[in-house]
């Protein structure tokens, strides 16, 4: 479909090569296993056809006014973004593995490690991961290597996706103990800090949490110094823009995921993994870095540096076997950042934050629903509600409203609730009508 | 055309003017904030304050200081660096898919699990296997996927094997991911015409060997034409054969890695499968597999159910997961828009016209540019300088940045690492035989100039935006944020 | 410190210089090799090695080394220098780019080294 060649092309280029066939130059395959048959359509679809099969499937589709969260959040991308990132230059090129023919994308990460750094505070970051969930993984992969211990320490309230992910990382293997914080009012239980971090490579935690809680994290990564271990800490980068930095509190690794700097949901990915930590850290850093230097005629320049770390130069001894990331995603974060800047980023988190609480105060006074934990919260929160949490749920679907996800299958002992997310995409209207839906299904 | 190297070489914040904006949140429900000044940041983030129209220009700018596949030939060996086809961009960006919430009920997601469902099925079928995850991010996150799906295979059985095999020509991921798992990895010296020698694997295959990590057609671009022999020893050994597929589109569409007895194998959507590759990134990956390994896939995967596509976590033997929810979506949707484009036969022909294009470069530069291998390529071909240029004391270094300044981006270097001054060249199948004929002339052009006047060709390149880098200064003070 | 003549040599291109404080680093035509050196990571003070074990990694901007204890022992310093100014393994690789000091627990095993003589056969023979 996507080939230039004519016959005539073909037949002059085996000429040059000096074949007869092309079956010549593919004598080193079993011929008994060349041109099987595949069970594939016969017929590609022209452009035509295939925009309407995929208008098709993206309509199959349905949109709920969605107050989902659970570490995924709606966004509007704004359109400078996408201009940006639609820019071909940007979106066709590889890995700036040639400096002097990548400047856009060497100081475009450059940019993006200093975005991240400045948001949470920290030392130094990295070109991106994954998503939140292996940068998580990884951090805690870090502080295991650093501190040669191999118990984790973790809050109940972290996202349970980026904990199966975590043991995932560590494949399982028996060697690595998690000792899970109580949960107290749905926050860690400082009060038992101590005894637990006792031999500890690190305490992980998650703020706001996973159930939308802030964290008081105040002495916490002095608990943890004063027992050896490190504090790696995930945060939200828009709740940022209000929210304590991990920098601040004493974080030795930050991370979070990035899908909230404005790109879109699209059911799971691409999304982005943000990794920062301390300058003593840095050599622990898996993947990509980008550094500032000088040309030979002393002009500033981009390259990737720290290299020696990478699965490429390293192999078996290498920090991570991570190779793609996601730059693209990476830019898009930067761009969004720099758009709205330090007053734009803290506007859009008051935004979160009031709209979560204007949720909250109107569902709360629904009789039957009731919030389920009184602290402070970010843009989402826990709701016990009457009834079945999932059965209401599809209820309220059918109203054209996705009223947040049920908890059960998560957190049982939390009883039948629904975490509710409202971003600054959710105007009041938005809300009074999940209001009178939430009412309706019950 | 790159622009003329600018004065204005400023980073974002050095443009920043306290009290300017780009963009606003007015919602007024942030009156209802509630955060207690305890819990707020002591100061605000160090980010730029930009209008809209200064971060346009700026990352407009930046963008033209970069060669891209759109406007420069960039043959990257291994990298596959195919058109992107716009249509993939405009199927991925309709908002029935990006809007889509990962944790929305199946009921709502029914368009992008039929679009899941119809992918894998067609991708399983490709590859001759029976089960397939598109949950990991990229190539080296599928290697981790599927090595942890052999070991949870071997658990399963009882055994205890913790040794991969892999080859000396490897890509560096596989050793990687294999000590990330706490495997031993055995490195196996590949024969002198670059292939995976059968009698060396033999001696080191055994009841310890978990995994053999082949990639086909190897990082010299040759098949491995004893590959029965080699899965044969693979399976008598009781172990598994993982085919890294980071070369898969030499292949596709014209054989079934199954058929030759590949258990567990990944694609990159990045590479084979047309999506962009972003400046590093996001990619997608796979694990498509053998049945008996079905059932250690990661969770959720679709299935079908009277009519309706539903997520699967599972019996419980899955391995969790390698990643927060479904996987890159995104990136997904562009590898099916490039599948529904593509009959079988013109997957074949994508393996066919990329293997001819890597020949043709092969032999319009075999006299000043020896091959490695003496025979016929599959991809790609990995060339070096020959004696004339090595005795002007010029590297593969100078050709790749005497290339920038001919407007071409520079193959794979110095990979694989068997290969003395290695430069890798992947044309891919969506290069014009023109294209290939002034690549060629260029590398030509390189030649004969450098052989005339080493030292212009050591100084290049002195047409772009910067002339060599200081990389050991970065890599000894490293500034790496603003 | 050793002149490079009273130094002996490892196949990994060690130095080591005998003594109740035996001395460790590169040989001067390792740092050739290497490039400019940009990183080092060296053992812990009262770490014990293992003769041909890894115990230190350096690395030049698109290689990484390891670096084998020429014999066992323990470690009983180690030149900050380096790890703060890495060049100084390029400049000075016997005097101040030494790497690391130990006790031999086996002080025969020295005697397996390669003296100076022997150290340069080695390296023209590795040359062909």
């Amino acid at each position: 479909m996507y080939i230039p060649h004519t016959k005539t092309d073909k037949e002059e280029m085996l000429k040059s090569i000096g074949v007869s066939s092309f079956e010549e130059l593919v004598k080193q395959v079993p011929s008994k296993f060349l041109w099987p048959g595949f069970a594939l359509p016969e017929e590609s679809l022209d452009e035509t056809q295939a925009a309407a099969r995929m208008a098709q499937l993206a309509a199959g589709n349905k949109r709920p006014l969605s107050f989902l969260g659970g570490g995924a959040y709606e966004r509007y991308t704004p359109a400078a973004v996408k201009a940006i990132t639609s820019r071909t230059e940007f979106l066709t090129a590889y890995t700036p593995y040639q400096p002097e023919a990548s400047q856009g994308t060497l100081q475009a990460i450059y940019e993006f490690q200093s975005t991240v750094s400045a948001l949470y505070g920290m030392d130094c970051a990295n070109a991106s991961l994954y998503d939140g969930a292996s940068s998580f993984a990884e951090a805690v992969r870090a502080a295991v290597r650093v501190t040669g211990r191999k118990k984790i320490v973790y809050c109940a309230g972290v996202n349970p996706q980026y904990m199966d992910t975590l043991r995932t990382y560590f494949a399982h293997s028996p060697e690595y103990s998690y000792v899970r914080i109580p949960m107290k009012d749905g926050v860690m239980d400082k009060a038992a800090l101590p005894a637990l971090l006792e031999g500890a490579a690190c305490i992980a935690v998650q703020t706001p949490n996973f159930l939308g809680l802030i964290e008081d994290m105040s002495g916490v990564a002095e608990t943890a110094k004063k027992a050896g271990a490190l504090l790696v800490a995930a945060a939200d980068p828009v709740s940022l823009g209000i929210l304590t930095a991990p920098g601040e509190y004493g974080a030795d690794f930050a991370v979070g995921e990035g899908q909230s700097l404005g790109l879109p949901l699209s059911y799971g990915g691409p999304y982005l993994g943000l990794f920062s930590c301390k300058k003593e850290h840095v050599r622990q850093m898996p993947g990509r870095i980008t550094g500032m230097t000088k040309d030979k005629d002393g002009k500033r320049g981009f390259v990737l540096t720290l290299q020696a770390r990478e699965q490429h130069i390293r192999r078996d001894k290498a920090a991570s076997n991570i190779c793609s990331n996601e730059a693209l995603c990476a830019l898009a974060a930067t761009v969004y950042s720099a758009l709205y800047g330090p007053e734009g980023l803290k506007e859009l988190a008051e935004a979160n934050s009031g709209a979560a609480a204007f949720a909250a105060e109107r569902l709360g006074a629904i009789k039957g629903c009731s919030l389920k934990f009184k602290g402070p919260f970010f843009n989402e929160f826990v709701l016990s509600v009457p009834g079945k949490a999932d059965a209401l749920r599809e209820k309220a679907l059918a109203r054209g409203v996705d009223i947040g996800l049920p908890l059960a299958p998560l957190f049982p002992e939390l009883g039948e609730t629904l975490l509710v997310c409202a971003t600054e995409t959710k105007t009041e209207a938005d809300i009074l009508r999940l209001e009178t839906v939430v009412k309706e299904a019950i | 055309m790159i622009c003329a190297p600018a004065i204005d070489n400023r980073l974002s914040i050095e443009k920043s003017e306290a009290g300017r904006r780009g963009l606003w949140c007015r919602n007024p429900l942030r009156a209802k904030a509630k955060v207690p000044a305890e819990l707020r940041r002591k100061s605000p983030p160090r980010l730029p304050e930009l209008s809209e129209f200064d971060v346009v220009r700026h990352y407009t700018r930046l963008s033209r200081l970069n060669f891209s596949v759109d406007t420069h030939f960039y043959p990257l060996g291994s990298c596959t660096m195919k058109y992107n086809p716009r249509f993939n961009e405009e199927a991925a960006a309709l908002e029935g898919f990006t809007a889509l919430h990962p944790l929305a009920h199946d009921t709502c997601a029914q368009g992008t699990l039929e679009l899941i469902h119809d992918l894998s099925a067609r991708l399983v079928e490709l590859c001759g296997l029976d089960a397939i995850t598109l949950q990991p991010a990229a190539g080296a996150h599928s290697e981790f996927t599927g090595l942890l799906l052999a070991k949870a295979y071997f658990e399963a059985k009882g055994e205890t094997r913790n040794e991969i095999i892999v080859p000396d020509s490897a890509h560096g991921t596989n050793p990687a991911t294999a000590s990330m798992m706490g495997f031993t990895t055995v490195n196996i010296a590949s024969k002198p015409d670059g292939r995976l020698d059968v009698e060396e694997l033999k001696k080191h295959i055994g009841p310890k060997t978990a995994v053999l990590m082949l990639t086909m057609p190897n990082t010299l671009g040759i098949f491995e034409s004893n590959i029965e022999a080699i899965a044969a020893a693979v399976h008598e050994a009781g172990a598994l054969f993982y085919m890294d597929g980071a070369n898969l589109n030499a292949l596709i569409g014209m054989v079934k890695p199954g058929d030759f007895g590949v258990d567990l194998m990944h694609l990159n959507f990045h590479k084979t499968f047309s999506t962009p590759h972003g400046g590093g990134g996001p990619g997608a990956g796979a694990i498509v597999c053998r049945e008996q390994l079905a059932p250690f896939l990661p969770v959720p995967l679709v299935r079908k159910e009277g009519g309706k596509y539903v997520s699967d976590f599972g019996d419980g033997r899955s391995i969790g997961k390698v990643k927060a929810f479904f996987g890159n979506t995104g990136v997904l949707i562009r590898a099916y828009a490039y599948m529904l484009a593509h009959s079988a036969a013109e997957l074949g022909d994508i393996a066919r016209y990329s293997i001819i294009n890597a020949n043709y470069v092969r032999a319009l530069l075999k006299d000043i540019y020896p091959s490695y291998s003496k025979e016929y390529c599959m991809h790609e071909c990995v060339l070096a300088p020959g004696a004339d240029m090595t005795a002007k004391g010029l590297k593969t270094l100078d050709v790749a940045k005497g290339l920038l300044d001919r407007g071409f981006h520079a193959p794979t270097i110095y990979f694989p690492t068997i290969v003395h001054e290695a430069i890798m060249i992947e044309p891919t199948e969506t290069e014009s035989r023109a294209t290939l004929d002034e690549f060629a002339a260029a590398m030509r052009d390189i030649h004969d100039a450098g052989v005339a006047d080493p030292q212009t060709l050591k100084d290049a390149p002195h047409t772009m935006p910067v002339k060599r880098l200081d990389e050991v200064q970065a890599a000894r003070q490293p500034n790496l944020h603003w | 410190m050793p002149k490079p003549e009273e130094a002996r040599y490892t196949k990994t291109h060690e130095w080591f210089h005998p003594g109740a404080e035996a001395s460790v680093g590169i040989s001067d035509h390792a740092q050739h090799e290497m490039g400019d050196v940009v990183f080092v990571e060296l053992p812990k003070v009262g770490q014990k090695l293992e003769k041909e074990k890894p115990c230190a990694v350096v690395e030049s901007v698109k290689s990484a080394f390891d670096i084998y204890s020429p014999v066992s022992g323990e470690v009983t310093a180690v030149n900050e220098a380096v790890t703060g100014d890495p060049a100084l393994l390029n400049q000075s690789p016997l005097e101040n780019g030494w790497l690391f000091k130990l006790k031999p627990s086996n002080p025969a095993e020295s005697a397996t080294l390669m003296d100076w003589t022997a150290y340069q056969d080695f390296i023209k023979q590795a040359a062909h």
